[in-house]
């Protein structure tokens, strides 16, 4: 059973490691986007293409993918559809036991973590491991990624030095970051010699050719997805694109809205499995469209938008409530603002709902997003849903507004209102008990500008008069 | 449409409900400076809340009650209406337009009435007589942008440019002038841990300028970082823009 978001937030402000780590790494990473988009005019017409192609893409999202089924299939990849979580991680699970896995690789993916396809497979005798770095300090610890781009960002150096020397028995000097990267790719590249699939997520994928992209920095994805001789590769019906032409567009955004690099280290493009007379690849390639809600959220004139994520993170590094409480707060597969928005959409408002209050509404997210989606608008538009759909009229909230609703909408009750605050001079309803955590308690004036400014034009008479 | 109206021009002043009850001396120097440009202000006594709150905490029938009764209210004369927060001013200008459905009666009104609306501070600053303005001695002050003035209203550079054409004046910006002073509305009271935090790292910051006071726009941002400020156990050194204004151009009025 989860504890409820307001307790994980108060665990996680009482960490004043964990804020440390977070507040450098979300100023670094937001330093570094600022200066791969020095040049606004750039910035903005590059996010103006980035954003049409994906709303154009949402909108064509039945035809773009048939194509993409189609010409997958002329490829020599095998295309299956999971209408949720269960049924990838069964499909995920077919594939594996008709080739007798035992021991998977895996490079980066969200999608993987949202069906959380690694319980489900060591639940059948099938290792999974993680071939991100990232992923793989954060799995050695058992945890979940806190990022979606830097899963392991809440931890720092010191931190991870420790951990390797506790699982791994590695003694590496303090704070030696190549030093622990040097323990992890001895490990993982013995894995990605024995693994009997390589499973992987997809940023881009391209309907006209049937190519899928995998954009990355440390050359895992590319091991992962060439090294075994099966590869699966799991992804959202809504990372489909036209064309390839739409590519560089989106990849530039991406890579520099993620990390403020101007280009990726390692960009695949994985057209099929190994051909005859080819000396290397996988000899089989799996694609599984998942949708888990998204055809859903596609046909939602006021939330598709949320589909047009390219998964950057700029918007929780960004976020001032991410940056302080990280992303293990949030409890969920994705943090921070787009984590907000998606996952009440596919977990459900009753589930997820309470994620929607940690927001001020300041809009930070929507301003760096690379494909204008307006973050704070669908985080508005959910609140309300989740009041239209539960609507709670004997909760206290409810009530307060009913009464805020009569007051206000009445002025001549609203002016007897403000005078009898001013006549109490305080504000104490019980209700700023929040409030006044750090606070004190503002006191009315003694006179209401309404008051004020009648007794201004009644002076302001008489002058005339005199 | 405002060139054909008479020789003092009319304006609307919305004052919002946080003013009207809490810091009334705000709205009392938003009407000098409009007097000052040479407006008639006209203060519909009618006016209650904008209805954001319940709008941005999940309720929206409340809010759209409200903002039915705010468009009819502002709509009698096609003159424009100022808003002495950007805040208020965006929920106007912005939200009012999309809480109605399309090409319906309400959606035209709420669309003529987000045109007329404008933010204080910005509809004043390229009409205000800076000849006119009183000389001080140096003084150093913070600015803070509200998340409306920078992203929602976009005023942001206009309020700054105001402040540029004072005299002897120092304008400083606190570290991350950019990130939100955690005061949101109903956010300060329903997630108060995170908001507390947030406003602590705000105040923090400001205070490190040194400027004699701080001042912005937004009374909602003031109150917040205000009344944290008290609680710490020192003098609240916010002003709304208007207010400091007011003193710059020797505008005296009764409190």
């Amino acid at each position: 059973m989860k504890t409820k978001f307001s307790k994980r937030i108060e665990l996680a402000l009482a960490d004043s490691q964990l804020r440390m780590n977070f507040r450098g790494a979300m100023d670094f990473l937001r330093n570094k986007r600022q200066l791969a988009f020095n040049d606004v005019e750039e910035w903005q017409a590059l996010r103006k293409k980035g954003a049409a192609i994906r709303q154009d893409a949402i909108q064509r999202l039945p035809e773009l993918l048939t194509q993409l089924e189609h010409q997958c299939q002329q490829n020599g990849i095998h295309v299956h559809w999971a209408e949720n979580g269960d049924e990838a991680n069964k499909i995920i699970l077919d594939i594996a036991q008709q080739h007798k896995a035992k021991q998977v690789i895996k490079g980066k993916s969200m999608a993987t973590e949202e069906i959380e396809l690694n319980d489900y497979l060591a639940k059948h005798d099938i290792e999974c491991i993680e071939s991100d770095m990232g992923e793989y300090i954060v799995q050695l610890d058992n945890e979940k990624p806190s990022h979606i781009i830097m899963p392991a960002i809440h931890k720092n150096t010191a931190q991870i030095t420790d951990l390797f020397e506790k699982k791994l028995g590695t003694s590496t000097p303090s704070g030696d970051v190549d030093a622990l990267i040097g323990v992890g790719r001895r490990i993982l590249r013995e894995k990605f010699e024995h693994a009997d699939i390589g499973i992987s997520g997809v940023n881009f994928a391209i309907a006209d050719t049937g190519t899928l992209c995998l954009v990355e920095n440390e050359g895992n994805g590319r091991l992962s997805t060439t090294a075994p001789p099966v590869h699966i590769a799991l992804m959202g019906i809504e990372k489909v694109i036209p064309d390839i032409q739409a590519l560089p567009t989106l990849q530039r955004l991406l890579t520099r809205s993620a990390t403020g690099q101007h280009i990726t280290s390692y960009l695949n493009l994985i057209s099929s499995p190994r051909k005859q007379g080819e000396l290397d690849g996988p000899r089989e390639v799996h694609l599984v469209l998942l949708d888990n809600g998204r055809a859903n959220i596609s046909q939602d004139e006021k939330l598709q938008s949320t589909l047009a994520c390219i998964r950057c993170g700029a918007c929780m590094n960004h976020c001032p409530v991410y940056t302080r409480i990280g992303g293990h707060a949030y409890g969920s597969t994705y943090p921070g603002p787009i984590g907000q928005v998606v996952m009440p959409q596919i977990k459900g408002l009753k589930q997820e709902g309470e994620l929607l209050d940690a927001c001020s509404l300041n809009g930070a997210c929507g301003e760096a997003c690379p494909v204008e989606i307006d973050l704070p608008e669908l985080i508005r538009t959910l609140r309300h849903r989740k009041q239209e759909n539960s609507p709670a009229f004997w909760s206290k909230e409810a009530f307060i507004w009913f009464v805020w609703t009569k007051i206000h909408q009445h002025p001549w009750l609203y002016r007897q209102t403000t005078l009898l605050m001013a006549v109490f001079r305080t504000l104490d309803l019980n209700y700023p008990r929040g409030w006044a955590r750090t606070r004190t308690i503002p006191k009315a004036a003694k006179m209401s500008l309404h008051r004020q400014v009648r007794e201004r034009s009644k002076t302001k008479k008489k002058k005339e008069n005199e | 449409m405002l060139n054909s109206l008479p020789e003092s021009p009319q304006v609307y002043l919305f004052g919002t409900c946080l003013i009207d009850t809490f810091y009334p001396k705000a709205g009392l120097d938003a009407i000098a400076l409009l007097e000052l440009a040479g407006y008639e202000v006209v203060f519909p006594q009618a006016q209650t809340c904008c209805g954001q709150p319940p709008y941005n905490s999940g309720f929206k029938a409340p809010a759209l009650k409200i903002a039915r009764q705010t468009i009819k209210l502002l709509s009698s004369k096609d003159i424009p209406v100022i808003v002495p927060s950007a805040s208020c001013a965006s929920m106007i200008k912005n939200h009012y337009p999309a809480l109605f459905q399309k090409d319906t009666s309400d959606a035209q009104l709420a669309h003529n009435l987000s045109l007329r609306t404008f933010e204080l501070i910005d509809f004043l600053a390229d009409k205000l007589p800076y000849g006119q303005q009183l000389s001080f001695p140096h003084c150093k002050v913070t600015l803070h942008q509200s998340c409306s003035a920078l992203r929602e209203m976009g005023v942001a550079s206009a309020w700054r440019a105001i402040l540029e054409k004072l005299n002897n004046l120092e304008i400083c910006f606190p570290e991350n002038k950019q990130e939100c002073c955690g005061f949101g509305g109903t956010f300060a009271v329903k997630s108060d841990a995170i908001s507390a935090v947030m406003t602590e790292d705000k105040c923090q910051n400001l205070m490190a300028t040194g400027g004699a006071s701080i001042l912005s726009g937004d009374m909602g941002c003031l109150m917040n970082i205000g009344e944290h400020i008290k609680f710490e156990g020192q003098a609240d050194p916010c002003l709304h823009l208007a207010s400091f204004l007011v003193k710059r151009f020797g505008l005296n009025h009764e409190d």
